[in-house]
């Protein structure tokens, strides 16, 4: 197979998860990144605390800034503390990640998505229960 | 990486000989290198594989609450029960566990012990703190009669919420056991491996944690 | 002290299930006792029982798998022969009874025959041929196998302690809430699927890792046997779906035991959520189940018809969008339960899209056989018979697909056929095709093949005469799960089906008769070079069976079709090649980690079901201890000297080198 060699060339380099990536590490460095990450994840934090209570920000979209803050957050615990970057040592991380996030997402949406729809159509079940009685 | 490889050894049951010669099992040194990844990446990776495998099922838990937060049954909702300021000092003790968890790994790939020991209580002690704060949450809700029990929007909250404390208690459980390991054995290899699995556990245990603050306690405050 | 278990709970009054019980307490008794006699007990509980090797954790899959599947058997004779005699009177099975048959038949065939088959073929092919020594986490393997033999022994615990549930194999809420099934029943279906779940998880996460992460020089991914892509597949499909399975299960149990409300009638609790939840993993199981089916039928197809699988890069094209599409259907069971003419739309095209890349598959195999030298050997008739089957089908399962047709074929006798007819037609006949084909890689010597053929005939028209009445009845209306029934017209097919059933029986009576007579002759069905089919992977290339090491010297793939391509070589040049430089091997050592393990478990898993806590508290502490004694472990390797390895490789090499010089002139 002619593409076997751009095959294996992705997989000279691997990196655990939550590994530092590729060369020497410098301990300092790395309690620098920590840090960052620390600081970032904090403001984020301070940030849906404080969107929830101030009257500066439209109501109805509060859960959709809070939703993009959290998303946000997330990102920033996977680069700076768990290192998931998207070097080419990461890819098999970073492709198990996009599974499971593809999962998680279908299981979420998917089950609203489906349970909005039955409860409109069901007649509340304290009726039902009434109806049998 | 390659110092730290050399410590922690790359070799592994599928490592140790490598054919040469013959034409039908032959090798070039460009093939040994990759396919047969170290044992450290093959723990990690797995770890990883099993800690995706954990946030589909809080994903299961999550849709449920978000189908049942409106199922009250007439008992009381969100608003009236959480307390903002609990939740904001529970969310500094994880964000702050999750940096001293990264500083023990630090301090166990430098064999300082200081560091690691130090850093390891510090997490136990965040962690602590936080499991403590959500007990006497759910302890003061069952008290004012909102208990699992009432409604099925509490229900899914206890489960939602409490299976994350759970998930926290056991990382207690297994950060002492790691202490407990590296005291007894020193940084050996086998035993980085698990701590590098552990950390992932901590940090992957901090991600949950954002949505449930978010989705469960601000927008449950907000409606 | 002891909950609520007390002599009540041995049901007295039953003669059936008492009457089993004895005989297979009686069975069990006479092997312990012969294999205590002969001094037999050391060697399995060092050889098998603490074993780590993934050959021997294979075989022990397939074989709970294949006395789960008496079991199970057992269980469809009753409520085939129920339906028959049971026109306009009560039969002999009374209904409570008859609900707990249907109800533990479905539970065992899935998560006790279906799943360890297919776990159990992956366990032992799947590190061949990557050629590999082990899987990832070769003592986590051990701890799977013996979590899932924990859940198979407590469900049959519930045949003479207690009962089961007859919730059937879904159950259900509101009926299997505490309010409407207040017995042990659900209770002992719902602890044996969570323990046995969380050994199919760790065999999940071991096998994606073992797939991914370790494979012999030169294997890449694109070069790996169809059989690994489509065990890489069925494992992430495993790794997505359990955890839904145990919240799902995990939600019916506080419901159950600790009084709260998720799908209860009252205080606000949703039943529509548990259906949601439940076939949210339900319908990847089926592909987790079919999928390495399909596997096994890619490897069969190409070896006995000579020739490479034809669309390798389509099948595994196929097989992913499988695994992706899988999670975009599960609405489709319960149409019927009413989410909108939107929704059942969307799901509805979605399921008839997945029937797409299946389609790819099956016109792969038809071209592989195409031009091909077929051979028809055993494997290859299980493997032909499938594809009619599966076909059928499938097909039928696209109609039910139409949400319209299903509002009037939903939970009728013509679903209950159309799943038999994938399930049997592609994972039984599957499993069956991998058994056949791989049996002397696995134990050195073939199994009879006149006598596998008989079977086969056998049970493929015992299926039909069985299960083709059923879509029948089922369009005239019978809903499943019927004790009895007063409907003249359904009668006569019933009475066919029950028919097709002692067929299936006549196959089975074959197939331990193959095993035995095989075994009995195995000096003459002898495989002496580790290549008795003409391969065309890696497992050829090892002695049958493999040494614990797998391979002497790991394997540099240069190919596609990496055994054959050595081959091709080897016949040309009429030699074999250089004798490898030998080494020292290192391998995991035993551990009895996983029957520990299983050994707590299972007290745990009964003191939950019966209220014990002081032994739930007790067996998890002890659980837990094993892991820390285990992690304490210094040595958890083993050395296989150099001279060791050269001579059983030397051994096998003579052979080969023997049969070389017999073909003669290069092919």
């Amino acid at each position: 197979m002619s593409h076997a060699e751009q095959d294996e060339d992705s997989h000279y380099v691997d990196t655990a998860p939550g590994d530092e990536s590729l060369d020497g590490y410098e301990a300092a460095e790395e309690i620098r990144t920590y840090l960052v990450g620390l600081g970032l994840a904090t403001l984020l934090t301070l940030v849906s605390f404080f969107i929830n209570r101030t009257a500066l920000v439209w109501e109805p979209s509060i859960p959709v800034a809070l939703a993009v803050l959290a998303i946000a957050q997330m990102g920033v615990h996977l680069v700076f503390f768990l290192h998931i970057t998207t070097g080419p040592d990461n890819v098999n991380n970073v492709l198990a990640l996009a599974f499971g996030v593809l999962i998680v997402l279908l299981v979420i949406v998917g089950s609203l998505w489906i349970m909005a729809h039955m409860n409109h159509n069901m007649m509340p079940i304290d009726q039902i229960m009434q109806m049998q009685s | 990486m390659s110092a730290f490889d050399a410590a922690v050894g790359r070799d592994g049951p599928n490592h140790v000989e490598r054919a040469q010669g013959s034409p039908d099992i032959q090798h070039s040194a460009k093939h040994a290198a990759y396919a047969l990844a170290s044992k450290r990446i093959i723990a990690g990776y797995g770890f990883w594989i099993f800690l995706l495998s954990d946030i589909v099922m809080f994903s299961a838990f999550f849709a449920t609450y978000a189908v049942l937060v409106d199922a009250t049954a007439g008992g009381p909702s969100g608003q009236g029960l959480f307390d903002l300021g609990n939740v904001g000092i529970e969310t500094a003790c994880l964000l702050l566990s999750s940096f001293t968890c990264g500083l023990a790994g630090i301090g166990a790939r430098t064999r300082n012990g200081f560091w690691f020991y130090g850093a390891m209580a510090a997490t136990f002690m965040l962690g602590a703190a936080f499991l403590s704060i959500e007990i006497r949450e759910f302890m003061g809700m069952i008290a004012l009669g909102a208990g699992p029990t009432r409604s099925a929007f509490l229900s899914a909250f206890f489960t939602l919420v409490g299976c994350h404390g759970l998930h926290v208690a056991i990382g207690l459980l297994w950060l002492l056991t790691m202490m407990a390991q590296v005291f007894a054995k020193g940084y050996r290899a086998d035993i980085l491996r698990r701590l590098l699995c552990f950390s992932l556990f901590w940090h992957a245990l901090d991600i949950i944690w954002v949505g449930l603050f978010t989705m469960v306690y601000l927008m449950g405050v907000t409606q | 002290m002891l909950g609520k278990l007390s002599w009540a709970a041995i049901p007295l009054d039953q003669p059936i299930p008492l009457f089993t019980a004895a005989l297979v307490g009686v069975v069990i008794v006479g092997v312990l006792a012969w294999v205590t006699l002969k001094g037999w007990l050391p060697y399995l509980w060092r050889e098998w029982i603490t074993s780590v090797d993934h050959k021997r954790i294979g075989i022990m899959y397939i074989l709970l798998a294949m006395v789960m599947l008496l079991r199970g058997f057992a269980d469809a004779i009753m409520m085939r022969s129920q339906q028959a005699l049971a026109f306009r009177s009560e039969g002999y099975l009374p209904p409570e009874h008859y609900d707990q048959i249907f109800s533990a038949h479905g539970t065992l065939m899935i998560f006790f025959v279906a799943m360890p088959f297919v776990i159990g073929l992956m366990n032992f092919v799947m590190p061949l041929q990557l050629g590999i020594r082990d899987v990832a986490f070769p003592t986590l393997n051990s701890v799977s196998f013996w979590l899932t033999a924990t859940g198979a022994l407590l469900v049959n615990i519930s045949l003479v302690v207690g009962e089961f549930a007859r919730t059937g194999w879904l159950p259900y809420p509101p009926l299997s809430e505490i309010a409407y099934s207040p017995g042990v029943g659900v209770d002992y279906y719902l602890w044996s699927l969570q323990i046995s779940g969380v050994g199919t998880l760790l065999t999940g996460v071991n096998f994606v890792t073992t797939v991914l992460k370790i494979r012999a020089p030169g294997m890449n991914l694109m070069r790996m046997p169809m059989f690994c892509w489509t065990t890489l597949a069925s494992n992430l499909l495993i790794v997505a779906a359990f955890p839904i399975l145990t919240a799902t299960l995990a939600m019916l149990l506080l419901d159950r035991y600790l009084g709260f409300h998720f799908f209860t009638n009252e205080a606000g609790g949703n039943v529509m959520m548990f259906m949601n939840l439940i076939w949210a993993w339900g319908h990847p199981e089926v592909y987790i189940l079919i999928l390495p089916a399909f596997g096994i039928f890619s490897e069969v197809i190409s070896t006995f018809s000579r020739k490479p699988l034809f669309g390798y890069r389509s099948m595994v094209m196929a097989t992913m969008a499988i695994c992706a599409l899988s999670f975009t259907v599960w609405l489709h069971h319960f149409f019927t339960m009413g989410a909108g003419a939107d929704v059942n739309a969307i799901f509805g095209i979605a399921s008839m899209i997945i029937a797409v890349p299946t389609g790819v598959k099956v016109f792969n195999w038809l071209f592989t056989m195409y031009g091909g030298r077929v051979v028809y050997s055993q494997s290859i008739l299980w493997s032909i018979a499938f594809m009619i089957t599966f076909v059928i089908g499938g097909m039928t399962g696209v109609l039910l697909a139409v949400p319209p047709v299903d509002f009037v074929l939903h939970n009728s006798l013509f679903l209950v056929a159309h799943f038999h007819n994938v399930i049997i037609g592609g994972v039984l006949f599957g499993a069956f095709a991998g058994y056949t084909y791989w049996f002397p890689k696995a134990f050195g010597f073939r199994l009879h093949e006149g006598l596998g053929k008989a079977s086969f005939w056998c049970w493929l028209v015992g299926f039909y005469v069985a299960f083709m009445p059923l879509y029948i009845v089922g369009l005239k209306g019978m809903t499943r799960r019927m004790q009895h029934y007063d409907v003249p017209d359904w009668r006569p097919w019933l009475l066919i089906a029950a028919g097709g059933t002692a067929i299936i029986l006549a196959g089975i009576i074959l197939q331990i008769a193959q095993l035995a007579i095989s075994i009995r002759w195995r000096k003459e069905l002898r495989d002496e070079t580790g290549d008795p089919w003409n391969g065309r992977s890696l497992e050829w290339a090892t002695p049958s069976p493999p040494p614990a090491f797998n391979f002497a010297v790991l394997p540099s793939v240069e190919g596609d079709e990496a055994y054959w391509d050595m081959k091709q070589r080897a016949r040309q040049q009429a030699m074999l090649g250089e004798e490898p430089p030998y080494a020292d091997i290192e391998m995991p050592r035993n551990s009895p980690t996983g029957f520990i393990c299983a050994f707590f478990a299972t007290f745990m898993g009964f003191a939950l079901i019966w209220h014990i806590w002081w032994i739930v508290v007790l067996a998890a502490v002890c659980a837990f201890a094993t892991f820390v004694v285990f992690a304490w472990r210094d040595e958890v390797e083993y050395v296989i000297p150099a001279d060791v390895v050269a001579r059983i490789d030397r051994a096998n090499r003579t052979a080969r080198g023997e049969t070389l010089a017999l073909s003669g002139t290069p092919s």
